[in-house]
């Protein structure tokens, strides 16, 4: 049966009506208007769905609507410290032009986000572990590594922006 | 601000809209191309179902091409569409260098089959080549005529008069001036766009061949860019397709009454078979519990690749071309003091694209509005016309950024299936793809097996060459779609007749053998074209496959011949800018000369490898450096070097980026893909079982040499030629390495293990 499932998705509270096995996802983005997940695969395999829960990168296709319920989602669009900032690996992505036809995108930014704010400090290594899994198509990892390295050294520094 | 200016600036980031409160939920609004927005309640309305469109856009008038608002910001409009390489950017440039407008005042409209002119779509890496001269030819034509306006105005002739960010000023007082805006703005040019208008010298170019940072990251990177995926139409409903689960199986029984939550209805023609649902999930559901019972037909397939590969290579052609025919090549081999002969052979390939298709449609009131993420909206109209059967110009096909998809993926055949569904209901449908929708189900790259043999001399000189291809043609599935049969709708409804062509499958290299051949084979595979395993044209179309070929038996013939493999393409190529990139290449790479693969020391074994491929008037050339596990076979390839010339670079930042992007894309293919099938369906539906570069596996450099970029000269295609020498170029450096050579693509672990026992 259909419930009422209160969330907080980028600061906003929102009421939705879904049964509670569905996935996060199709809730974000056809009953609360966060388009910035994306549908990729529907199993948790590629990564276009992540949001943050609770600061955790977790793959929102594979999440049922219930488990989101009083938690802090935060989307792509709401990763920003304040309005009109970008977070540091967001600025990395643009300084490194680290996109192609970018459907993709979101799931690098907000695992790498959520890596280098566990650990700012991490080595090139770690790196590329702490994003292995995610699927680019169009192949542009390596202005990703570059961007994400970018950040990381940003952040190290004390930057969040 | 129209609609259509609002999409762009959206997409471009400049003036996001964000949530509005409505009914009681978030919902984003924004507009689709082709769109008119009512300002006041800040609701789309879109394109409506039954309307009459122009049927075509005359390509000779100006005001086709460009519109001057009375703000004096300009629209371009082209038939082509953004896949993700950058393109809308180049065309901005070209835009904006031609009308010395800043870059920021010019948007695009692209691919909408009413209010663009037809130039097909974008394919065969032509964007550049076709869409930015076009606009170069309108942005100069719109400039002459505003001077011309001006020179009136002003009252000075025209060439006396200068322009600088839209505004025209007398170059000896530039206090007279006039701006764009005011000689033109909102109202139309009513003129002819001229064969041969004058444009800038190139040597004055300011933003043309400039690295501009591309105009649709940051909205990317700020999630605010908007695909198919995200248009809502309203009164929307969800649907999902039931493919069969085993290929040319026939539907027996549909339970068409069933309740399942949320199911509007159940729409079957013939072996097309969806559910439609109020809401997304809900349609997911319903299509994996919907009882729908299938034939059980003849296994359509083989059990392996070894079995396919046999098959191609005892069928009989149904088309043969030769190309490249020169000497004799049967008597060179019957007097060679040697024979060199080996095989090769590379699978099918899917698209695979990073989000499965979505198309949104409505049909109604004798007409069809579609939302989708193809690359060629034009011909896509004709194809859903003749499916939907109504007139071409009551058809509009509306272009929206899909993910990247390199060729004819699954987009034109989710346009279709939410059109014959829309057409059903009777309401506006979204179809998207689930994975195995995409995967298992988009059209292939097709398989191809080669047959190589070159005769040599006793003085160790190659005097024959002799190519043979057999393969499927990459246009079983047309490539694009003009007709209803070429869609899997139009297969599953049945009645509807695809347009099947053979596309031949050979080389384009300018080795200069006095002896050459070159054959290719064409077998019949219509009866794919319901199936999974349909061939069609997959980013470089056959390239990556008949270099993969020809480039590896070079290396082979190297070896054969005691000489090292950059030593014997400079010996035998022949066209100088072919000569020019693997000269660049390897000195970049810093090539190091020798005969034969490397002397193995140790457990870690590293190699270098070359090959080079010319691609229609592009050239690349591209050194790979392997490290290889010899107990494991595992690999990684750890550098690229790339030497790439396509003329004069529009620009060059972004053209480094497509050229990586293409890189690590063809070594994932190299590496890791073939589409896995049994004797009854396609076995590959997802990311594990279509497996594809890694992070952990990309290399740690990639080094580019741009060569040919010269102001003033013709810019050629990018979008494509680097991909087509890595297969070849990997697979001979793992000979360097290992001394073992393979011959089939994907180059497995595996195999090279198995290479390395031997």
């Amino acid at each position: 049966m259909p419930q009422v499932i209160e969330l907080v998705v980028d600061g906003k509270r929102a009421r939705v009506e879904a049964e509670p096995s569905t996935p996060l996802l199709y809730v974000l983005r056809n009953d609360v208007g966060a388009l910035a997940p994306r549908f990729g695969c529907g199993l948790a395999q590629c990564g276009a769905c992540t949001v943050h829960l609770d600061g955790v990168a977790i793959r929102s296709c594979a999440t049922p609507v219930s488990a989101a319920a009083n938690a802090k989602v935060t989307t792509l669009a709401g990763l920003a410290p304040a309005p009109g900032t970008l977070h540091a690996v967001q600025q990395a992505f643009i300084d490194e032009q680290a996109a192609q036809c970018g459907y993709c995108i979101n799931g690098w930014i907000m695992t790498a986000a959520a890596l280098l704010e566990s650990n700012p400090r991490a080595t090139d290594d770690e790196i590329r572990r702490g994003l292995s899994g995610l699927k680019c198509r169009c192949g542009t990892h390596m202005s990703i590594l570059r961007a994400v390295k970018l950040a990381a050294k940003r952040m190290a520094a004390g930057s969040r922006t | 601000m129209s609609a259509f200016d609002d999409f762009v600036t959206t997409q471009r980031g400049t003036s996001r809209r964000d949530f509005l409160k409505a009914g009681g939920a978030l919902v984003v609004s924004f507009a689709a191309p082709g769109c008119a927005v009512t300002e006041a309640a800040r609701e789309p309305v879109l394109p409506v179902a039954g309307s009459v469109w122009p049927s075509k856009i005359d390509p000779n008038l100006l005001d086709s091409w460009l519109r001057i608002a009375a703000d004096g910001s300009v629209t371009a409009s082209v038939g082509k569409i953004e896949a993700g390489m950058g393109i809308g950017t180049a065309f901005t440039q070209v835009v904006a260098e031609e009308l010395d407008v800043p870059i920021e005042r010019v948007t695009l409209v692209m691919g909408d089959t009413a209010t663009t002119v037809d130039q097909r779509g974008t394919g065969s890496s032509n964007g550049i080549m076709d869409g930015a001269s076009a606009l170069k030819r309108a942005a100069a034509e719109g400039r002459a005529a505003l001077l011309a306006l001006a020179s009136q105005r002003l009252g000075v002739a025209a060439a006396e008069l200068r322009v600088r960010d839209g505004v025209v000023y007398v170059a000896a007082n530039e206090s007279k001036r006039v701006s764009y805006a005011e000689l033109i703005g909102g109202r139309m040019f009513d003129v002819k766009v001229s064969e041969k208008p004058a444009a800038k010298d190139p040597a004055q170019y300011t933003v043309v061949g400039k690295p501009v940072p591309r105009l649709d990251i940051p909205p990317k990177v700020e999630g605010a860019y908007r695909y198919v995926s995200d248009l809502k139409v309203p009164g929307m409903l969800h649907a999902r397709v039931i493919r069969p689960p085993e290929a040319q199986a026939q539907v027996v029984s549909v339970d068409e009454g069933a309740k399942l939550p949320g199911l509007v209805r159940v729409v079957r023609r013939g072996n097309f078979v969806a559910v439609v649902c109020e809401r997304e999930e809900q349609a997911v559901e319903a299509a994996r519990k919907l009882s729908v019972e299938w034939s059980r037909p003849a296994p359509a397939f083989w059990p392996g690749y070894d079995e396919l590969y046999a098959a191609l290579r005892s069928a009989k052609p149904k088309a043969t071309k030769e190309e490249g025919m020169k000497g004799d090549v049967d008597a060179s081999i019957r007097m060679a003091a040697r024979v060199v002969e080996a095989r090769y052979e590379y699978p099918f390939q899917s698209h695979s694209s990073m989000g499965p298709a979505c198309a949104v449609a409505d049909v109604r009131d004798g007409g069809a509005v579609v939302w989708f993420g193809g690359q060629k909206p034009y011909p896509t109209r004709k194809g859903l016309a003749d499916l939907l059967k109504l007139p071409d110009e009551k058809v509009r096909v509306v272009w929206m950024p899909g993910p990247g998809s390199y060729g004819m993926n699954d987009a034109d055949d989710c346009a279709a299936d939410a059109a014959v569904i829309a057409q059903a209901v009777g309401r506006p449908v979204r179809v998207q793809y689930m994975r195995a929708d995409a995967t298992a189900w988009d059209p292939k790259g097709p398989p191809v097996a080669f047959r190589m043999r070159a005769g040599v001399s006793s003085d160790d000189r190659v005097f024959a060459w002799d190519y043979e291809a057999r393969g499927f043609s990459g246009r079983t599935r047309n490539n694009s779609t003009d007709v209803g049969g070429d869609t899997l709708a139009g297969q599953f409804i049945g009645g509807f007749k695809p347009k099947i062509t053979d596309q031949p499958q050979f080389p384009s290299e300018s080795y200069g053998f006095p002896n050459a051949r070159k054959v290719s084979h064409t077998i019949d595979w219509s009866r794919s074209m319901p199936t999974g395993l349909r061939t069609a044209h997959l980013r470089d179309p056959d390239g990556m496959a008949t270099c993969f070929a020809s480039e590896s038996f070079a290396d082979e013939l190297a070896f054969a011949t005691k000489m090292d493999p950059v030593e014997f393409r400079l010996r035998y190529l022949t066209d100088p800018r072919d000569i020019a990139v693997v000269k660049a290449a390897a000195k970049e790479a810093g090539w190091e000369t020798r005969v034969g693969p490397r002397a193995r020391g140790g457990r870690i074994a590293k190699g270098r490898g070359i090959a080079y491929a010319p691609r229609n008037r592009s050239v690349v050339a591209v050194v790979a450096e392997v490290e290889v596990d010899t107990q494991t076979g595992e690999y990684r390839v750890t550098r690229f070097t790339c030497a790439h010339d396509c003329g004069f670079v529009v620009n060059p930042s972004n053209l480094r980026g497509t050229i990586e992007a293409n890189l690590i894309q063809g070594l994932s293919r190299a590496r890791h893909e073939a589409v896995r099938f049994d004797e009854r369906r396609v076995l590959s539906n997802d990311w594990l079982s279509y497996p594809i570069l890694d992070m952990m596996e990309v290399p740690d450099a990639i080094d580019i040499v741009i060569l040919g970029n010269k102001p003033g000269t013709r810019s050629l295609g990018a979008g494509e030629p680097s991909t087509r020498p890595v297969a070849a170029a990997v697979a001979n450096a793992l000979f360097d390495a290992t001394g073992v050579r393979l011959r089939r693509c994907p180059l497995t672990p595996e195999a090279l293990r198995k290479g390395l026992a031997a």
